[in-house]
């Protein structure tokens, strides 16, 4: 485990009655994968780290508590991306401010989509389309903690090698990551180091 | 007048619940029976209290119209907020959208003495509640409905880190806007499309149309300006119950 003053994120006692306790810290440039069963508790995991689930214990990002700041400032610097992320307006463009747009059309070009998809009606567009414009919209918030649940589920293998590309170089520029993924593999090329996730309960490979 | 043949009116709703399987029949069924019931004690009691001509007689007609509003209005949504929720956010929003348009009815444009006289004050607290009661129940089925809906889109919000009353404006506006179509939809009406009741009721017992419309604009305002009280208060209340000091989406705090 890495000393206290160079975790970026980590989790202190944090537990629900869907689980925990959950202890570890999180370095700059780090990735972890949180592997288990369905209903294990990964996704809560998340959300608790987001703050999105009541809980119990604290999270602190370079050693301070999620309970000293706004829960909106914590949140727009831990991003939680869901598994099926959703859209609240009718195309993704309008998901995204002016400010944001050089580094949307640079992000795009970097998952192989074409800018065209952003002023497409957001039903129109493949369940891969929506996902990578999800990482896209996780990105743009300029996050310096990234909770992916599931993020390259539904991709071809092409697009998951670009999706881990665009990942490898957020945590080369000291993002950390934080990603839930039933491919052994993606744990494997990604992550430095495997959660394993059973009935609450986290165990560290 | 024979009510009791126009009832089969009513029964031909309930059927055609039953044949398009609406799921409805009984609520309808059940409402019938209870208009009637209720008409009838209601005839009785304010019999005696326009007699009696009490302030205590009064205020308890009130309070119980207020308090049987409030309990219609709570239990009209699907979703129920845990700990009885839904009948304190009715209760508060119904009295004071009730109290609050009826007594500046009172003292100013009706002033009746004593200001409490029974025979102004509770009919007007009734149709006031009538409007009350549907656009707060409209607007709280709106909020509580529509956040189970609305649950992935806003949570993606948040997780982004939109406060949560940014996340849940739309949602606000929907069901406060959902709150006040009945009473626009009986302002543009009225006149044209259909008499209103109160303006029909006074027509037929021959007052003077020209005084009936009178007393009917004033209505309406009144009766515009409490859905809009009714509609906010019971939105915000319902979207304040879901929330948490931390910003949270609180679904939990729904029953299932």
């Amino acid at each position: 485990m890495s000393s206290q003053s160079a975790a970026l994120l980590s989790a202190r006692g944090m537990r629900s009655p869907f689980g925990g306790p959950f202890d570890f810290d999180l370095r700059a440039g780090e990735c972890v994968a949180i592997q288990g069963p369905s209903g294990a508790g990964k996704s809560v995991l998340l959300r608790m780290l987001a703050d999105l689930d009541p809980h119990e214990g604290e999270a602190l990002l370079d050693g301070r508590s999620n309970k000293t700041m706004p829960a909106p400032a914590w949140r727009s610097q831990v991003v939680y991306q869901a598994a099926e992320p959703a859209w609240w307006e009718a195309t993704a463009a309008e998901h995204f401010s002016d400010e944001q747009r050089g580094f949307v059309d640079e992000t795009l070009a970097a998952l192989g989509l074409s800018a065209a998809l952003l002023d497409s009606e957001i039903e129109r567009l493949s369940t891969g389309e929506r996902q990578r414009l999800a990482l896209v919209r996780s990105l743009a918030a300029a996050p310096r903690v990234l909770l992916l649940d599931e993020p390259t589920a539904a991709l071809d293998p092409d697009s998951v090698a670009q999706a881990e590309a665009l990942l490898a170089s957020c945590l080369a520029q000291g993002m950390a990551i934080l990603i839930v993924t039933h491919s052994a593999e993606q744990a494997g090329r990604l992550a430095q180091r495997i959660f394993h996730l059973d009935g609450g309960r986290l165990a560290t490979a | 007048m024979n009510a009791i043949h126009l009832g089969t009116w009513d029964l031909l709703a309930a059927a055609l619940s039953l044949a398009l399987r609406l799921g409805v029949h009984r609520q309808i069924l059940v409402a019938a029976l209870r208009m009637v019931v209720q008409l009838a004690i209601v005839g009785m009691v304010l019999r005696s209290v326009f007699a009696a001509a009490s302030p205590l007689a009064t205020a308890a007609v009130v309070l119980f119209m207020v308090g049987a509003a409030a309990r219609e209005v709570a239990t009209r949504p699907k979703q129920r907020l845990k700990r009885h929720m839904n009948y304190q956010i009715s209760a508060a929003v119904v009295a004071c959208a009730g109290f609050a348009t009826v007594l500046l009815a009172l003292t100013t444009a009706v002033r009746p003495d004593p200001w409490y006289a029974p025979r102004y004050a509770i009919p007007l607290m009734g149709i006031v509640l009538g409007s009350v009661l549907n656009a707060a129940s409209l607007a709280l089925d709106g909020v509580l409905d529509g956040v189970v809906r609305e649950r992935g889109r806003i949570e993606a919000r948040l997780a982004l880190g939109t406060p949560l009353r940014e996340a849940l404006g739309p949602l606000v506006r929907n069901a406060t806007r959902r709150g006040m179509i009945p009473v626009a939809n009986q302002m543009s009406a009225a006149g044209i499309i259909t008499l209103p009741g109160i303006m029909t009721g006074q027509l037929l017992a021959g007052m003077d149309p020209m005084e009936a419309v009178k007393y009917q604009i004033l209505l309406m305002f009144l009766l515009a300006g409490a859905s809009g009280l009714a509609s906010v208060g019971a939105a915000l209340l319902a979207v304040r119950a879901l929330g948490d000091e931390r910003q949270r989406l609180r679904v939990d705090r729904l029953r299932v």
